[in-house]
């Protein structure tokens, strides 16, 4: 255990953990701006799969991590499209559609893997990009302003979203879709218009969440996200449909998954205990939803489909 | 088959329109044909033959006696978790834990199948698939009883319970129930030891995989089917199903039913992880570290098995046995044509995506024809009938 407290140890744990809850952080921002405006979208982990897998392709051709990560985003972007199409206007059963898009994903990534990539190639790692003057402070910088861009992106769209959601016309308008699709529309304010920007611009922040896994783990492998998208939209209850909250839980999920691996590097815990440690986030998130499903209300038209006159 | 007379989804129940029906009829094999013109795109693009391709899968699945109970054996899985999907969707619960609930069921099964090998197979047979069931109907009791009693979304719950139950899968197969003398495929891959023959499925036909758990999973859909319509107990879970409110206000326990449909949910995938281990060719449970090494999927193909059979028990044996011929057929396709058999999975999520987007199309068509049914003796009826059916829409939303 000793080894574990030393500074030095526990200074790259916590950068590790912040860096392993961007992925979590980026999908779960994108549903939670998604949920506000009623849609559930459970198909996440399939559009991180595939978004991981264009930026990889993208990145292992061109060598180019900035368009590797574009590549994912604008993945997520059609996908979103068509999202919008099936929950918006065909009102699909949103957690069923959900499922097919996660094995649609699911599948034709392996396809491609297969075909594409007989062998994997590892590309470059995303380089540090220290905050000047910030990454000098003692502990903290090494912690939090030495990370890749893509973690710095993350983290500056809590307060981004959370003004958007709270301060603006616009995520006013999210709100009130999402709480009354009904009394919205009366008003003048396009459920279906509203509902695709949110679901679009949550699958591309999806999208963009598979390319960070990618770029910062530098292969691809089958299943690559290990059901994170889904653990993304646990993570929206979790924090209670607020930004704020969503970043909480997404940081605990990381911060589990570093001590874990660093456990495991040093030798403190025997591989078969750490399956157990790793089941720690998970027993969280459960018991988590259990005080959220009482504490708080989710947004009231979350999951129906809006009819006018229905 | 049961289809028309009383198995009908009982939201549609009573409104049957000629038009309706054909409509239904049609939808879910044009989402199929779809889905595979889609597929046969992929395959193209691949710079396959399509036609080679689906030839390849066919005749790997339904050709001859090994294809055949090939596709049987791996039907099983698909058709009980999709068995238990019909359970629980009708009580209005979507059960995604079907991985997590595979895998409990085979650990329970595997660990009682090693802690009294020596019973006789005549009760250790049925004990293990017991213990399954035990195993898989705890892993769905917690989210059932979650959502009745804390109304936690059961969608996540049971997202949450598959990640515990992965990891308690590794941990019982890196420790405790591992075996010693070695581990499978150059000691990377951690298994148990040879289970007890006693706790073999046997054999129904000699030389074929094809197991006594095939025949069990097709009683247990006939008994699903019985005890959704044919016992007070069904009544309340569809009942529940279609409105919470209306079933207290009946007197019913609408709680301990919800508990207990996803209880039997769980259980149904429990006995799918037992039959996984005991009529596996190696008959020992080894695990990849996924649960997807361990269930191939079952937990999430039931849930398309099952809508695909418009959650009726007895077509679901049907749609298991044809999707299981795409999962069979799609290794066949990989050998002739080098196209990828994970294919079958993309091709599986399309058909749910397209089945879930006509099922919209659908409900418009029927309200159509009963606005039009209704304009006849006097217009004014039009609207009001529109309003009745508005909710009727209302009323089938799960919420997420």
């Amino acid at each position: 255990m000793s080894q574990f407290f030393t500074t030095a140890v526990l200074v790259a744990t916590v950068a590790a953990g912040v860096q392993l809850a961007t992925p979590f952080l980026l999908a779960a921002l994108g549903e939670t701006m998604g949920q506000r405006s009623g849609v559930v979208n459970l198909g996440v982990d399939g559009i991180m799969l595939l978004g991981a897998f264009g930026a990889y392709y993208v990145a292992a051709k061109t060598g180019n991590l900035v368009l590797a990560a574009a590549t994912g985003l604008g993945i997520g972007v059609v996908m979103g499209l068509l999202t919008a199409f099936v929950s918006v206007t065909l009102k699909a059963e949103q957690g069923i559609s959900g499922i097919g898009v996660f094995l649609f994903g699911l599948g034709l990534t392996n396809v491609l893997l297969l075909r594409v990539f007989p062998s994997p190639v590892t590309i470059a790692a995303l380089p540090a990009v220290p905050i000047p003057l910030l990454h000098r402070i003692p502990y903290i910088g090494p912690m939090f302003f030495t990370q890749n861009w893509l973690v710095y992106l993350a983290f500056l769209l809590v307060p981004v979203l959370t003004f958007v959601l709270n301060r603006t016309t616009y995520g006013m308008k999210i709100r009130a879709v999402g709480e009354n699709p009904a009394a919205a529309d009366t008003v003048g304010v396009s459920v279906a218009r509203i509902r695709y920007s949110t679901v679009i611009i949550g699958c591309a922040l999806a999208g963009l969440a598979g390319a960070t896994l990618l770029l910062q783990i530098g292969i691809f492998q089958e299943d690559i996200t290990n059901s994170e998208g889904f653990i993304a939209v646990a993570l929206v209850y979790f924090g209670a449909w607020r930004p704020l909250g969503v970043m909480g839980g997404s940081l605990l999920y990381g911060m589990v998954g570093a001590v874990v691996v660093t456990w495991k590097t040093l030798g403190i815990i025997p591989t078969s205990e750490s399956d157990i440690a790793a089941m720690a986030p998970a027993v969280l998130t459960v018991v988590a939803l259990l005080s959220v499903a009482r504490r708080y209300r989710q947004p009231a038209a979350l999951g129906k489909p809006y009819e006018r006159g229905a | 088959m049961s289809y028309l007379k009383s198995g009908r989804p009982p939201r549609a129940a009573g409104l049957g329109s000629r038009q309706d029906l054909l409509f239904s009829w049609l939808a879910l094999p044009a989402a199929a044909i779809l889905a595979l013109l889609l597929g046969a795109l992929l395959i193209l693009a691949f710079g396959a033959s399509p036609i080679t391709g689906y030839h390849a899968l066919i005749t790997g699945a339904f050709s001859g006696t090994y294809a055949l109970t090939s596709t049987a054996v791996k039907a099983v899985p698909l058709l009980l978790v999709g068995l238990g999907i019909c359970i629980a969707f009708r009580a209005n619960m979507l059960n995604i834990g079907g991985e997590g609930q595979i895998a409990m069921g085979g650990l329970a099964g595997t660990a009682t199948a090693l802690a009294v090998p020596g019973l006789p197979a005549v009760i250790l047979v049925p004990l293990v698939l017991l213990a399954g069931a035990v195993g898989g109907g705890i892993w769905g009791a917690i989210p059932g009883a979650f959502k009745a009693y804390f109304n936690v979304n059961e969608i996540l719950s049971t997202i949450m319970l598959n990640l515990v139950a992965v990891q308690f899968m590794n941990y019982l197969l890196s420790g405790p129930l591992v075996a010693h003398s070695g581990y499978a495929v150059g000691g990377l891959i951690p298994q148990t030891r040879l289970l007890s023959p006693n706790s073999w499925l046997p054999t129904l036909i000699a030389g074929t995989q094809l197991h006594l758990g095939v025949l069990i999973a097709v009683l247990l859909a006939v008994a699903v089917y019985v005890l959704l319509w044919r016992t007070s107990l069904g009544f309340r879970i569809r009942a529940v199903g279609l409105s919470r409110e209306a079933s207290r206000y009946a007197g019913m326990s609408v709680r301990p039913t919800m508990t207990l449909a996803m209880t039997l949910a769980g259980a149904l995938s429990g006995v799918a992880g037992a039959m996984l281990v005991t009529g596996s060719i190696s008959h020992r449970m080894v695990t990849d570290g996924t649960l997807t090494g361990f269930t191939g999927n079952a937990g999430f193909n039931g849930i398309v098995v099952a809508l695909f059979a418009g959650l009726q028990p007895l077509w679901t044996i049907v749609t298991a046995f044809l999707f299981a011929g795409l999962l069979v057929g799609g290794t066949s396709m990989q050998v002739v044509t080098g196209v990828p058999a994970d294919l079958v999975t993309a091709i599986n999520g399309i058909i749910v995506v397209l089945v879930v987007s006509v099922e919209y199309l659908r409900r418009r068509a029927r309200a159509r024809a009963r606005a039009a049914a209704a304009a006849g003796p006097g217009a004014r009826d039009a609207p009001a009938s529109g309003q009745a059916d508005a909710t009727g829409i209302a009323e089938k939303e799960v919420p997420a």
